[in-house]
């Protein structure tokens, strides 16, 4: 895929974005490396740092990261207390700086010293008032108010609820709703729901927060809304752990009525899953010379079709199309696309510093017999992963030599040192200048440097400026 | 810098009055229960609970051991407890409050009775001097992805809470289903309380539904505060940095606050500007430190007595913020986050869309990052007012093969939210384009794009961002060290949504005159006068995020503020980002 187009020299060049590109070797950045340095380089003298910490807004973290003294820290440490088997008491931090700073102003009565805060209070919270010291919770929810049970009518339970719609309390709106379910007949409180799209939002939530599944897709079902049901039931199978069971569970999940779209990815989850377990048996037993050597860190049961993929690129390449853990096979299942294909398979031989796969990926021949490099991704992608595989430069440097656009050639060239090519470029462009620059980024005598030098000593090249 | 110098600013409230109150409100409860207990807490509500209390408050008021709450633990110890005859008193406190759910399971499990309830208001936490937080992440599902209300009266009562703390205001303005219906739930609870008059302290409010600008949360976030957040995750105003940023051994926990000197310089401003100053801060400390040298034993002591640690306190802030810019970078680089940005501002303009898809199908073929891979997908349906059935279901079939089939289950999400979705038969009017496209250039095609998308029927992103002006034109400088509008916070590209509808509303004093706007971002809009004052609080400005609010927005709402004079206050029920909104909507996982 090739990007340069005018519009992108334009980008580059409108002071907008130029202002600043997250590159590391940005000027500011490296301004900023020195001051870290600079900054560690400065010798505090003395060492009470810890006294005045909470101060800096810094605060002072025990081992696991949480600030001495936290609520979070002390769940921390009761919890670890616990597991440890000793009933300690609670723990002691009585040198937490923060502590001392508050102090006083604990008791309640101490509180009442603002006026703004006094008034606050009163209207706010009367009860800091006038402490009640029986315990007992005063209920003042709406729903007390007045006992749900009188509403027996039909007619009065829906004004209820239509009343409990107008004053937008979702709280009370799922009460009456609760107080529905029991007291009315599910078809009628479907039928009912259907005119009140408010309500039933509730009604659903609900139920999928109290788990109640089968009632939700007779609800559902009721509602005629058979892909919402569909997708529900679908979703069950994430609560299954056991891979044989959840894989006949997706099975039963196949005559679903979901969207056309929707079904064909089900049906795809369940051959996956199916696969998955063929695969991991036989491979959990695996002695062929690729285990031994890159020993597999996870079972591949539940892993998308990619990572099955590049899994199989890794550890099944080049088995015949025959074979369930085969690349072809999986490819050919899932409907994997060329461009996809290729860039996992890279990943994985890279990975693996196959640089002979890698190569056989790209290549094609043409009617003339002759091999050439075609990707159906931009060669520059192919650079940028060969070069997070850690690929040697000879490679890289003969797939960045296959990027299409020149300026983007010359920058990959650059990001990732291919001196050759920057060189070559810039000998193509008779940039001297651009070449002279780029010498002294270079290690003095060595090949790349006396090349440059070289180049800037011919005579016959007559360079631009 | 941008950020440093208000002109006549009003001064902000004092929040931490909240933080008080709600501390005095758990002890009360505590204070309810007299004798040693055990307090089980919930683990999302530790880190809030953190930042109000400490474990001497609680032991003084005789807790004895604290533990996390593991899964549906109460119930079970309960009846434990009963079959082994041990005789214990149980409470449960539920905060900011209790849920008729709730207790019929306890009902049903046969410990109502045993287990008494209690409600804690905490509803709000203050994060720094200008953001308030609900702490309510699950608000964003909840509310917009199951339509279930029940934090409706929850963000009711926490305007209801500011106003009696901080009196009442003098106008409110709103945009959003969500947002009609707290501004609702909040008069309701207004009415039925006590009626006072105080000084009105902020002069208006503004409410927004998350789902009214979806765009802004779904870019990469390039202002400093946004970019730690992105990367290693702020969680309730304090961030974990790695040895990779403290450059040994151990993980520091730090609060990132105004109370951070060098943080609150350098919070608001693009990642390109904050390299060169952390670089001269580092010179000038060390020219402060290089004083010592030549010194006389008085003046040593003097350097000591007077300076030394507030030259240590920054140094360590420095090189905190030094190390964090540097891994930052580091993971930015790494992930060819230049390439990345480049595809979302592509996006944000309408240009080049083919090769945007192509590189959205490489990132997902290559199994980079799910999250990122879902959001660029997000953001191309949202911009392109969704995606041609072919381009649809090629993208989703591929992201399933990298990323599990079982993600079907999140793209039926994204697909209700309208986050994700196939474009109906009849909206064929990208397809229009792209034959258009093969014909003329690019540019001609964004002006056809324009023109086209006037006469949609549906068409929000491009019709919007033209109307209210939210992309600049290409090709115009722009000067990060100076912003000059709040694109500043998406490198010039975009200036968010959110924010811009805040700015043309305080601008008009309503609605008026935004007629199209509010009709393609589907109605809902409202502006209600309270009552007439005449203070200086005129100029503080509360806007409430109802779903979550992302960091850049908040540094977007700061820069407006310093342009107008005025100050806004954030309160939001979550600090969010792309990662927090997208995982809300995953469902991959039992």
């Amino acid at each position: 895929m090739s990007r340069a187009k005018p519009e992108d020299d334009e980008y580059w060049n409108s002071s907008k974005f130029k202002a600043f590109t997250f590159d590391d070797d940005d000027d500011e950045f490296s301004r900023l490396k020195e001051s870290k340095r600079a900054m560690n380089s400065i010798l505090v003298v003395d060492d009470d740092d810890d006294d005045d910490e909470e101060e800096d807004g810094v605060e002072r973290v025990s081992w696991s990261g949480e600030p001495v003294g936290s609520i979070s820290w002390s769940v921390k440490e009761t919890a670890s207390s616990i597991r440890s088997g000793s009933e300690r008491s609670f723990p002691k931090i009585d040198t937490t700086p923060s502590l001392s700073k508050q102090g006083s102003g604990y008791s309640l009565s101490s509180l009442f010293k603002g006026d703004l805060y006094d008034t606050a209070v009163r209207t706010y919270a009367p009860e800091l008032r006038k402490p009640k010291s029986d315990g007992k919770t005063e209920n003042t929810s709406l729903w007390s108010a007045f006992s749900l049970e009188k509403f027996r009518s039909l007619q009065d339970k829906l004004l209820l609820l239509d009343e409990a719609v107008a004053v937008y309390d979702g709280n009370l709106i799922t009460a009456v709703l609760m107080y529905l379910k029991k007291s009315l007949s599910k078809e009628i409180l479907f039928q009912e729901l259907m005119a009140r799209d408010v309500a039933l939002r509730h009604y659903v939530h609900y139920l999928k927060e109290m788990g109640e599944q089968k009632l939700l897709v007779e609800l559902m079902k009721a509602l005629g809304r058979t892909e919402d049901m569909a997708l529900m039931q679908y979703k069950e199978h994430l609560n299954i752990k056991d891979e044989g069971q959840r894989r006949d569970f997706l099975k039963s999940c196949l005559g679903l009525p979901f969207s056309q779209d929707d079904a064909t990815h089900v049906q795809d989850h369940y051959t996956l899953l199916e696969r998955q377990i063929i695969i991991e048996a036989s491979d959990k037993k695996a002695d062929a010379e690729i285990f031994k050597k890159f020993p597999r860190k996870a079972s591949i049961l539940n892993m998308p079709i990619i990572t099955t993929l590049y899994y199989s690129c890794f550890y099944h390449y080049g088995e015949s199309e025959g074979t369930y853990s085969s690349p072809a096979n999986i490819r050919k299942t899932f409907r994997i696309s060329e461009k996809q294909y290729i860039l996992t398979a890279l990943g994985a031989r890279a990975k693996l510093k196959s640089w002979f796969d890698v190569d056989s990926l790209f290549n094609t021949k043409n009617w003339l017999g002759y091999t050439k490099k075609r990707s159906p991704v931009g060669f520059h992608r192919v650079v940028d992963i060969l070069q997070k595989n850690s690929a040697p430069v000879n490679v890289l440097q003969e797939y960045v030599n296959l990027i299409d656009s020149p300026e983007l050639k010359l920058s990959v060239a650059l990001k990732y040192k291919c001196h050759d090519i920057v060189i070559n470029t810039y000998r193509d462009l008779k940039d001297r200048q651009e070449l002279v620059v780029y010498r002294e980024k270079l290690e003095r005598d060595s090949p790349e440097y006396r090349k440059i030098q070289e180049l800037l000593n011919n005579v016959q090249i007559r360079w631009k400026n | 810098m941008a950020h440093t110098e208000w002109k006549d600013a009003p001064g902000l409230p004092d929040f931490s009055l909240l933080k008080r109150l709600a501390r005095d409100q758990l002890i009360f409860l505590l204070e309810q229960l007299p004798g040693k207990k055990d307090l089980f807490i919930d683990a999302d509500l530790m880190s809030p609970l953190d930042r109000i209390a400490n474990v001497t408050i609680l032991k003084q008021h005789e807790v004895d051991k604290l533990y996390k709450v593991e899964l549906k633990p109460i119930v079970n110890l309960v009846n434990a407890d009963k079959v082994a005859g041990r005789f214990r008193r149980y409470k449960i406190i539920f905060t900011p409050q209790k849920f008729y759910a709730c207790e019929t399971v306890l009902e049903e499990q046969g410990v109502y009775g045993d287990v008494t309830t209690d409600e804690w208001n905490f509803y709000i936490l203050p994060l720094d001097d200008d953001i308030l937080s609900l702490e309510l992440p699950e608000f964003f599902r909840d509310n917009f992805l199951e339509g279930d209300q029940r934090w409706v009266t929850t963000a009711g009562s926490a305007l209801r809470l500011l106003q009696s703390v901080y009196g009442s205001f003098s106008k409110v303005y709103g945009i959003g289903r969500c947002a009609k219906m707290v501004y609702e739930s909040w008069r309701e609870l207004m009415e039925d309380g006590e009626q006072r008059t105080r000084q009105p302290e902020f002069a208006k409010v503004f409410l927004v539904d998350r789902d009214v600008d979806f765009v802004t949360p779904l870019c990469s976030q390039v202002v400093y505060e946004g970019l730690v957040d992105d990367l290693f995750r702020i969680k309730c105003g304090s961030v974990e940095f790695g040895p990779d940023v403290t450059s040994s051994d151990k993980s520091i926990k730090v609060m990132l606050n105004s109370q951070d000197k060098v943080f609150s310089e350098i919070r608001n401003e693009h990642f390109s500007n904050v390299f060169g100053f952390l670089s001269q801060k580092a010179k000038n400390l060390q020219t402060a430190y290089d004083k010592r040298r030549g010194m006389d034993i008085q003046q040593m002591k003097a350097f000591v007595a007077d300076e030394l640690k507030g030259l240590k306190q920054e140094h360590r802030l420095l090189s905190l913020h030094i190390g964090a810019s540097e891994s930052m970078m580091k993971k930015k680089t790494k992930q060819d986050f230049q390439e990345l940005l480049k595809t979302e501002h592509s996006l944000l303009e309408g240009f080049e869309i083919r090769e945007c898809i192509t590189y959205i199908e490489e990132h997902i073929n290559r199994q980079v990052s799910m999250i990122d891979s879902l959001r660029l997908l997000c953001l191309l349906s949202i911009t392109e007012n969704g995606l041609l059935s072919k381009d649809y279901r090629s993208l989703k079939a591929q992201y399933l093969q990298s990323y599990g089939i079982e993600h079907l289950l999140t793209f039926a999400n994204l697909r209700q939210l309208g986050l994700l979705e196939e474009q109906q038969a009849g909206e064929t009017l990208t397809v229009m384009e792209s034959k258009v496209g093969k014909l003329v250039n690019d540019k001609t095609v964004g002006k056809l794009t324009d023109a086209f998308s006037s006469l949609a029927k549906k068409s929000n992103f491009r019709a919007l961002s033209k109307r209210l002006a939210l992309v600049p034109k290409s090709g115009e400088e722009y000067d990060l060290r100076v912003p000059r509008d709040m694109a500043y916070v998406f490198s010039g590209a975009y200036i968010p949504l959110s924010c811009k509808l805040i700015e043309q509303v305080l601008e008009r004093d309503g609605w008026t005159g935004m007629e199209e706007v509010t009709r393609m971002l589907n109605g809902q809009e409202f502006a209600v006068t309270e009552a007439r004052s005449k203070t200086d609080a005129q100029r503080i400005v509360l806007v409430m995020f109802l779903g979550g609010c992302t960091f850049s927005e908040i540094s977007a709402l700061r820069f407006l503020g310093k342009e107008r004079g005025c100050r806004f206050i954030v309160v939001t029920t979550a600090i969010t980002n792309s990662s927090r909104l997208l995982e809300a909507l995953l469902d991959n996982s039992a």
